[in-house]
């Protein structure tokens, strides 16, 4: 039985553009770009230098650190830079790639398939690890981690084929074409975690591809489920809820209620890297919009994002800028130099007249209709009012950090107001606060230590010069007479009652001293640009490895 | 820009007042009907107020006119004010009535989007305390009057103060609810009062179908998505409850559910002025206690308290309780309290 999420909306779906041509092979770029970080977490590592001379699927970058993932060669070539390059990200700065001209052999790495039911299965994530399978959703959390549960029982595994943007195609297309191989991943996929079943949900807009599944998973108990097409039923959270009714806690991860959720491209690649021992280093690319021949194509990470639209015959008269992802959840791009990275699903060659330019705000009327669809049940028009106040106890009092950032409610706010926009204000700047309420507290913390060891010092020379001073008493007043001595050591004893007490206050008088020297250190401190770096295990709890990006407070 | 790069085609603010407004012309055209033209003059120097008022403190407010001016919520708070007070009147009364509404109801608590009470009733309030006397003048329905006033008589009437050939008392009546209060204190039964011409088959005569056409209007709505259900099925549910409780303890002294219904501004109250947006809560919990705090009080207020309708003061004070509804109303958001701690 489907359950319901939510709210949610039906933006027209555009899909017919590109879903009736079969995925596109295309040509070898010359130089191809492939940045460090195409995943959650910590940048690869790189591996090679320049002028190193590369294969086809050899390692450049190595995972660093816990939640990390590799990143490979997309051909055969010399490494002809190691630098920052532009790249796919809506903050638009640039980020450390490594450049790679072919040389057009496409030599290959020695391609060496596991066998994943002999092998250990620490040995089957370390493999996806090293070959660089993150969730191709959107999320590009590695997919090593997901896959491990630890103590979480794990009752049901879903395979996120819904594709729920509008335009986008490219897991259509991967379904249609290659559904075997992506129920040999699901396949991977179960063995590493066990469920009591497997579901994939698929949005019915998509019957070719749901056709598709059903066939492929004939003779396993995999159950393809075709469920409504509505925005953004594709999302982890809203597939999960319509699949199995339960709801991922807030805060929380699906694996806490029992479900893991991977992407159905996510799925080809675990199988690519586990039984032909092909690292990640291409993927399907829907190009679409304001182009001559919207079309998929399997590009090579790395391959300029200016190729592609070349691919689709090129943009069409009127062409104003270019969306990266969906309309949805996309951003916007300017400049067509920047290479595809593992999270790229989809190019929109956006115009005037496909894309109307959004009229001017007005003030919030307090409609509601954000809050009718919004799949996360939150009230938008308070969230707007008080990030729009800078009020962010009280946004996220109202569970700002439960906003996935779906659009639903920009996308129907009658004033026009870019809601989305005022939450990623408020999430950052709260995100903000919290670091520099932690380096604070470093800096307390640092301060405090500092100021005990200084105390301890102190008494432990106090202490040193009692005993020395002791000592040499003992050795004047040797000979002398035992009552005399015993005199002798009462007056030190007093006098090394009376030194302590000094000491201690002495100790007190410096703890003055130094407190406004700390006054002055503290916020410089917390004020450090420095922010801390998203590693470790701890991290790992604030990350989403969600098919929509979210972003939390550290 | 950031996502979403697409919107609602054709959805904007001035849209939904346009519809709203939309919804209000079937009763207009029963009340021209049953009433005469008069309406139309008070709607007319009603929407030039507002526009002119709302110009005014927007260029005062520094705010871009054109931008705002014709959103139609000036227009809309102008029509359900005109259509709450008697059409015949002296000119200044709308327009003193319009001008507080937009100016200080609306602009002074903020202008669009931030005022705490409804501007219309805001405005009706105001006219109700200061000039009682020109609020009780309705209309006779055309077929009960002595003397029908056309357009000409009306607009006369409106600039000069005089009618030709007749006496105000002569075109206008007291409205059914009122009738039946005053007739009931003076101690006539239920049966005597409603055999008065006045009352038509269920409501008052005219107006019962001027009411049945803001339900009608009040469905149209439903069906735009423009408002939710909750509002008027609560009001409209709250107000039947309360008066069937009454009208079964003594039907000799309390009317009907069906007659409180169709009279006065019940179903103009349940459709269009309790549903306003920015007055009432958005939670779907909030509007079922706001309708039916606003039902309550509306019949509260018609029955025992010592004006002829309740709707505009229910109206106001239950505006009064709305940031404390929505905020004990939120609903239970996605991944909380399923039982499970992350």
């Amino acid at each position: 039985m489907l359950h319901k999420f939510h709210g949610g909306v039906h933006p027209p779906e555009h899909k017919a553009e590109s879903n009736s041509l079969p995925i596109g092979a295309a040509p070898l770029p010359r130089r191809l770009v492939v940045p460090l970080r195409q995943h959650i977490g910590a940048p690869a590592r790189p591996v090679v230098e320049v002028g190193d001379r590369v294969l086809k699927g050899q390692m450049i970058g190595a995972a660093d650190g816990f939640v990390s993932a590799a990143v490979h060669a997309p051909t055969s070539g010399i490494v002809s830079a190691v630098d920052l390059h532009a790249v796919p990200h809506p903050s638009g700065l640039p980020d450390l790639c490594i450049t790679i001209d072919a040389d057009g052999e496409e030599r290959w790495i020695e391609r060496q398939p596991l066998d994943y039911l002999a092998a250990d299965r620490d040995a089957v994530r370390a493999r996806l690890r090293d070959f660089g399978v993150v969730g191709l959703g959107g999320a590009v959390f590695p997919t090593s981690i997901k896959l491990d549960p630890g103590a979480l029982r794990i009752g049901t595994l879903v395979l996120n084929g819904a594709e729920c943007e509008p335009w986008i195609t490219s897991d259509d297309r991967l379904m249609r074409e290659r559904a075997a191989e992506i129920v040999e991943g699901v396949k991977i996929m179960a063995h590493l975690v066990q469920p009591e079943r497997v579901l994939i949900g698929i949005e019915d807009n998509k019957p070719e591809a749901v056709t598709a599944m059903r066939a492929a998973c004939s003779g396993t108990n995999f159950e393809v489920v075709a469920v409504p097409a509505q925005y953004p039923g594709g999302g982890e959270k809203q597939l999960i809820q319509v699949l199995t009714g339960k709801e991922v806690p807030s805060g929380g991860r699906p694996a806490n209620i029992g479900v893991l959720c991977a992407n159905a491209g996510t799925a080809y690649t675990v199988h690519r890297a586990v039984n032909h021992g092909e690292p990640v280093i291409s993927r399907i690319v829907t190009v679409t919009g304001n182009v001559e021949k919207p079309q998929n194509f399997e590009v090579l990470i790395g391959t300029p994002l200016s190729e592609m639209v070349q691919l689709a015959g090129g943009a069409k008269a009127g062409t104003s800028h270019y969306i990266v992802g969906g309309p949805m959840m996309g951003f916007d791009l300017n400049n067509l130099a920047v290479p595809v990275a593992k999270a790229v699903n989809c190019v929109i060659a956006a115009s005037p007249a496909l894309f109307p330019p959004k009229p001017a705000a007005v003030p919030c009327i307090r409609c509601g209709q954000c809050a009718e669809v919004c799949p996360a049940s939150l009230q938008p028009m308070e969230l707007f009012w008080f990030s729009q106040s800078r009020n962010f106890d009280k946004a996220r009092a109202y569970n700002l950090f439960d906003c996935i950032e779906c659009g639903c409610c920009s996308y129907v706010c009658p004033s026009h107001i870019p809601l989305v926009s005022y939450y990623r204000f408020a999430k950052s700047e709260i995100a903000a606060q919290e670091r520099e309420k932690k380096a604070a507290e470093q800096a307390k913390a640092r301060f405090e230590f500092k100021q005990l060891r200084e105390e301890r010092e102190k008494a432990e020379k106090a202490a040193r010069f009692a005993e020395k001073a002791a000592a040499a008493k003992a050795a004047a007043g040797e000979g002398d007479d035992p009552a005399a001595a015993a005199k002798k050591a009462a007056i030190q004893a007093a006098v090394e009652r009376a030194k302590a007490k000094k000491a201690e206050a002495a100790a007190q008088a410096g703890q003055c001293d130094v407190t406004p020297i700390a006054a002055v250190e503290t916020p410089a401190e917390s004020l450090s640009p420095c922010p801390l770096p998203p590693t470790g295990e701890g991290d790992l709890e604030s990350l989403r490895d969600g098919s929509l990006n979210t972003t939390e407070p550290p | 820009m950031s996502s979403p790069h697409v919107l609602t085609p054709g959805s904007s603010v001035s849209r939904i007042m346009l519809t709203v407004l939309a919804a209000l012309v079937p009763a207009i055209a029963a009340y021209v009907y049953f009433f005469g033209p008069a309406i139309l003059i008070s709607l007319t120097l009603a929407s030039i107020t507002a526009l002119a008022a709302e110009a005014a403190v927007l260029r005062l407010r520094d705010y871009p006119v054109k931008h705002f001016l014709f959103d139609g919520s000036a227009l809309l708070t102008a029509w359900l004010l005109a259509l709450s007070i008697p059409p015949l009147a002296p000119w200044w009364l709308i327009v003193v009535g319009t001008a507080f509404a937009v100016i200080v109801a609306k602009h002074l608590y903020g202008g669009l989007g931030n005022n705490l009470f409804n501007p219309a009733m805001a405005g009706f309030a105001v006219l109700m305390i200061s000039f009682p006397s020109f609020m009780t003048h309705w209309p006779a329905p055309l077929a009960l009057a002595q003397h029908t006033v056309g357009f000409g008589d009306a607009l006369r009437y409106y600039f000069s103060g005089g009618l030709p050939g007749a006496r105000l008392d002569a075109v206008t009546m007291a409205t059914p609810l009122d009738t039946l209060k005053t007739q009931l204190s003076l101690q006539h039964t239920m049966d005597e009062v409603k055999r008065m011409p006045i009352f038509g088959s269920f409501g008052g005569k005219g107006t019962e179908t001027v009411a049945a056409m803001y339900l009608l209007g009040g469905l149209f709505l439903l069906r735009k998505r423009i408002i939710t259900w909750h509002t008027p099925v609560s009001f409209l549910v709250a107000l039947i409850a309360v008066s069937a409780f009454f009208n079964s303890i003594d039907a000799s002294r309390y009317a009907t559910p069906l007659f409180h219904l169709f009279t006065g501004g019940a179903l103009l109250g349940a459709f269009f002025i309790a549903t306003d947006y920015v007055t009432a809560p958005v939670t779907p919990r909030g509007k079922l206690i706001f309708g039916t705090g606003v039902g309550v009080l509306e019949y509260l207020i018609r029955v025992f308290g010592g004006y002829p309708d309740g709707i505009a003061f229910s109206v106001l004070i239950m505006n009064a309780a709305v940031p404390l509804i929505d905020a004990y109303t939120q609903p239970r958001v996605y991944g909380h309290n399923t039982g499970k701690t992350p």
